[in-house]
């Protein structure tokens, strides 16, 4: 094969994987018909989106760049203390102040990226469960400015785009949720599928051999890093702007831990992973929480035994199998 | 892209019996959000026995209106319990929000409770400044300040000259000691340090070899109630007992709950606060011996009492704005609202909406074989002092 | 100041003892259990129980902590870890993750969710003056409990026959089976002993760590600690830094308790930096 032609094929297989599937259309318009016809429950679903969004971002770091973090908290925590004081320091415009969180939270992800760049998952996991400790405690010790233990109070927020203001119903929430996500996803989207965001996949399959064919492997490592750390800190920002409240638990390490499961249990390394993953253990959640506010961690724990012991892969058949029965009887 | 398909039809699955059905309108619902699960479950625990005590004592009806209580997991996370107030509040009408386990749970709540005008029933949180950041909100705890200031007093009292306090690094713990400090040294004490131990997995040896390398005459501490034991046992095993500094506490410390538990080292042991399971009186009496029997010889605490209290304030509310009042009404007639409650009189304040009760001092001893906090002495109707009268 | 390093070294060394089954399934055996500290806590209670309501002596009941918890490791090794052994590092997370939560639950069920306290005989409330040192004897027990554990265990990986059979099935499960040794077996074993370990160390450290049910998520980060700075070569790593863990903590929070947890945690973040695999790193080894 000739070198244009080769060429030739990796850009038709560049096109093929970047094209828009019809699953995804659904994806997302399935999201938008949740927030027109499910105003009940926007409030879960802001959640569960903010979740989504804050997984998606571990999915860069650890699907993509291959880094195992459960410290992933440090950026989400910074980027909602970066907003809820700058609503205090008079920058009510929602927007500007994701933007501004994001930048400060990248900020962060670039001077912590060159901790990460090498070391065992052990190392790793470690090490990025050590900036989250730290950055908690300093939050914590820094009462004058974060509140302390108490939380940051008084955050509020203007209108989205100076015309919605944030509901008690939690619907300019949701939406405003929704619409950062969506344009953040599809940007994410543009990224891995770029060359560039293909040798960062070639990184994570095979360090020495991509720093052989002249990748350089820690410069990829740490923009990757770096705008995990932008997207996890939007996510933090959106959670102080819809909730109005940021308190020290935006670092702890429940949150990194449970956003891990999650990302798993989606699946890494195709960018929906975390938003499916948020999504089902946000709902299975709530919806065995309210039978069982006591013990619902049980039922939880038992079904992620199963999960892992059955192995997704069959879970995931049975709806594919169904699909094509339901295809067969109707041709 | 294989998931999608899955995550829809599992979406589908659980929102559609989540969407609540047409509520009976005529229910007085109260959500009660707790932490059931996590490091204060037993907070939690405790609170919800007491709920459905009462509500077996005294009927679930009151003025003509079914009262039914929705019971929420928040796990002691903030963002966590907002969310799930504001869901009680906009999809289950709930009447009344009540519990709040720990400061930030209330604090993150407070806005909620203000726009929706839904009062909100303190049941556990004890920093002062809560009941100040919304006209909704009324509490059936204990301040910090209060109980504080009362030990501080009482110390200066006995004779006691130098002090080191070591309080748990958080909201409560920082009231504590700043009010034990302040009331101390306005009756001529001298505080030789103040330290402050981190909330998670606290270890007290070291904090405790710098009390007996600085000798005072006592050490005050407050800890969450659970962590109290682990104190007093490295207390006494530091051998600080033996080396003539006496112990002070706040009632946290020697909780309820777990007394017996901790063993004959909390014997003497002094503490001031709001509720003993010993506190003598038919109405406590009454009350323990229901507790105990519903709840499998569990002993109750003083979180027991407070929720307990707590739905006390509620059922009377309802019942003076005969069952039609709203969020508003609701708030109005539960001010200055005033009790004989298993802990003794109590009242809520009708200017702050805090809570005015008798802070008892007490000393761990022993009564049928079992450990008590037995009241010594007591202060009558303890306001908050960090706020203006 | 030596009062201090005392103390620093019993909290080490329980950490030690909890935490070197871990080292050995992590380091070893390439399985990430954060389930381990479950089996701690499985010790915690049996001793709770047995010592509070059914009135068994304390130093009857550390042993029975130890086969009770080893039994439970041994059970959940043959029928659910062994299916998990060669899945990903992140469904092993997910796993032991789901195994903490139903831990968590049950206990909290079963026993109830307030702290348990284990009533000890009266002498290990003592306390001697050596040389200006002032020592308790619970701590003393701890110190010397542990240690002959840490001394038995480094010599049966090293010494025994089926250390040498682990080490073996560790380095190459493929060519130790060839060699005829049952690879499945020596891995039940350690996984068993390893978790009886954890349990007798819950047992002993429910004194000083307290015992509720959100021991094994408390006190995980602790033993991750241990196993990620000491390294997986042997039980030496997991020693030396259990006991710097101990120290550092317990020093920090006498010298400057203003820091409270960043000195640990200031201190791994370097150790890591300096040598990724941990102090003792096995050369070549996984």
């Amino acid at each position: 094969m000739s070198r244009a032609e080769n060429i030739a094929l990796a850009a038709a297989s560049l096109r093929k994987v970047s094209a828009v599937r019809a699953a995804e259309i659904a994806f997302w318009l399935a999201a938008l018909a949740a927030f027109a016809l499910l105003p009940d429950q926007a409030l879960l679903l802001s959640e569960v989106t903010i979740t989504g969004l804050f997984a998606l971002s571990l999915d860069l770091v650890l699907g993509y760049g291959g880094i195992v973090s459960l410290g992933h908290a440090a950026f989400f925590g910074a980027g909602a203390y970066a907003a809820g004081l700058l609503t205090k320091m008079g920058v009510t415009d929602p927007l500007l102040g994701l933007a501004l969180s994001a930048a400060a939270t990248a900020l962060l992800g670039f001077v912590t990226s060159f901790l990460v760049l090498r070391g065992s998952d052990l190392t790793r996991i470690m090490v990025t469960l050590a900036v989250a400790v730290l950055l908690k405690e300093i939050a914590n010790r820094i009462p004058g400015i974060t509140g302390g233990a108490d939380g940051l109070q008084g955050v509020a927020p203007g209108p989205v785009l100076g015309i919605w203001e944030f509901d008690i119903f939690g619907q300019v929430g949701f939406g405003y949720s929704l619409a950062v996500t969506f344009v953040l996803f599809l940007i994410a989207r543009r990224f891995v599928v770029s060359p560039f965001g293909w040798s960062i996949r070639a990184v994570k399959e095979n360090q020495l051999r991509t720093s052989a064919i002249g990748i350089p492997v820690s410069r990829r490592l740490i923009v990757v890093y770096t705008l995990a750390a932008a997207y996890a800190g939007t996510a933090g920002a959106l959670l102080a702007q819809t909730t109005q409240f940021v308190s020290l638990d935006v670092l702890e390490f429940h949150r990194s831990a449970n956003l891990m499961l999650m990302l798993v249990i989606g699946g890494t390394g195709y960018l929906y992973g975390g938003l499916i993953g948020a999504l089902l253990f946000k709902l299975v959640q709530d919806a065995i929480a309210n039978i069982t506010p006591e013990y619902w961690e049980f039922w939880i724990g038992l079904l992620l035994v199963i999960l892992v012991l059955i192995g997704r892969d069959r879970i995931e058949a049975i709806p594919r199998a169904l699909l094509r029965r339901l295809r067969g009887a109707t041709p | 892209m294989k998931n999608l398909l899955a995550a829809a039809s599992l979406l589908a699955a659980l929102i559609g019996p989540a969407v609540s059905p047409a509520a009976a309108e005529d229910a007085f619902k109260i959500g009660l959000i707790l932490p059931m699960t996590g490091p204060s479950q037993s907070t939690g625990k405790q609170i919800n026995a007491a709920v459905k005590l009462f509500m077996q004592q005294n009927g679930d009806e009151v003025a003509g209106r079914k009262v039914e209580i929705i019971l929420r997991d928040d796990a002691g996370v903030a963002d966590t319990t907002r969310r799930v107030a504001q869901e009680l509040v906009v999809k289950d009408h709930v009447s009344v929000l009540a519990g709040f386990g720990l400061t930030p749970l209330a604090l993150a709540t407070a806005p909620i409770a203000t726009q929706a005008k839904v009062p909100m029933v303190v049941m556990a949180a004890a920093t002062s400044v809560i009941t100040e950041k919304s006209p909704f909100i009324v509490r059936t705890a204990q301040v910090m300040p209060q109980v504080a200031s009362t030990m501080g007093t009482w110390t200066a009292g006995q004779g006691i000259k130098k002090v080191v306090t070591i309080v748990t690094d958080y909201g409560p713990g920082i009231d504590a000691e700043t009010w034990f400090v302040k009331n101390f040294q306005a009756a001529g004490g001298e505080i030789q340090s103040s330290l402050r131990v981190p909330l998670a997995n606290p270890d007290f040896a070291p904090f405790l070899q710098r009390v007996r390398d600085a000798q005072p005459d006592a050490v005050f501490v407050f800890t969450p109630s659970g962590q109290g034991a682990a104190f007093i046992k490295q207390f006494i095993e530091r051998g600080l007992d033996k080396s003539g500094i006496r112990l002070i506490a706040l009632g946290d410390v020697t909780d309820d709950d777990q007394l017996n538990a901790m063993g004959d080292a909390t014997l003497g042991v002094v503490t001031a606060g709001p509720y003993s399971a010993a506190h003598p009186g038919a109405v406590n009496a009454k009350f323990v011996a229901a507790f105990k029997a519903a709840n499998s010889d569990l002993r109750p605490n003083f979180m027991a009492v407070f929720g307990y209290d707590g739905m006390q304030a509620i059922y009377d509310a309802i019942k003076k704005t005969n069952g039609k009042g709203d969020g508003s009404a609701l708030i109005e007639a539960m001010k200055g609202a005033a009790w004989e409650s298993p802990r003794g009189p109590m009242q809520i304040d009708a200017k702050t909406r805090d809570i005015i009760q008798d802070v008892y001092l007490r000393k761990v001893e022993k009564k049928d074989g079992e450990l008590y906090n037995i009241e010594f002495g007591s202060v009558p109707k303890v306001r908050d002092p960090a706020k203006p009268e | 100041m030596l009062t201090n390093l005392f103390d620093g070294l019993a909290y080490g060394m329980l950490l030690f003892v909890m935490a070197c089954g871990l080292s050995v399934t992590l380091g070893l055996m390439n399985l990430i259990n954060l389930a381990h500290g479950a089996f701690a806590m499985a010790g915690g209670y049996v001793t709770a129980v047995l010592v509070n309501r059914l009135g068994v002596p304390f130093f009857a009941a550390l042993p029975l902590a130890f086969v009770a918890s080893a039994l439970i490791g041994l059970v959940l090794e043959r029928t659910l870890y062994v299916h998990v052994y060669r899945k990903s590092h992140l469904e092993q997370v997910l796993f032991s993750i789901g195994l903490v939560f139903m831990a968590m639950s049950g206990v909290s069920y079963l026993v109830g969710s307030e702290q348990q306290f284990i009533k000890l005989p009266a002498f290990l409330a003592n306390r001697y003056e050596v040389l200006g040192v002032s020592i308790g004897a619970y701590r003393l027990l701890i110190i010397g409990v542990c240690g002959v554990l840490a001394l038995v265990l480094q010599l049966a990986v090293a010494r025994t026959r089926f250390g040498a059979q682990l080490r073996a099935a560790v380095d190459d499960p493929v060519v130790a089976r060839g060699l005829g040794i049952h690879v499945d077996l020596v891995f039940a074993a350690t996984f068993a002993v390893g978790s009886g370990l954890a349990g007798l160390g819950g047992a002993l450290g429910a004194e000083i760590l307290g015992l509720d049910p959100t021991f094994p998520v408390k006190y995980m980060v602790y033993f991750l600690i241990v196993v990620a700075v000491g390294g997986s070569a042997g039980m030496t790593g997991p020693l030396v830094a259990a006991v710097l863990l101990g120290v550092a903590d317990v020093a920090g929070k006498y010298y400057a308790p203003q820091f409270g947890a960043f000195i640990i945690y200031a201190l791994m973040i370097v150790i890591l930096l300096w040598r990724p695999q941990g102090l003792f790193a096995k050369a070549g080894g996984r």
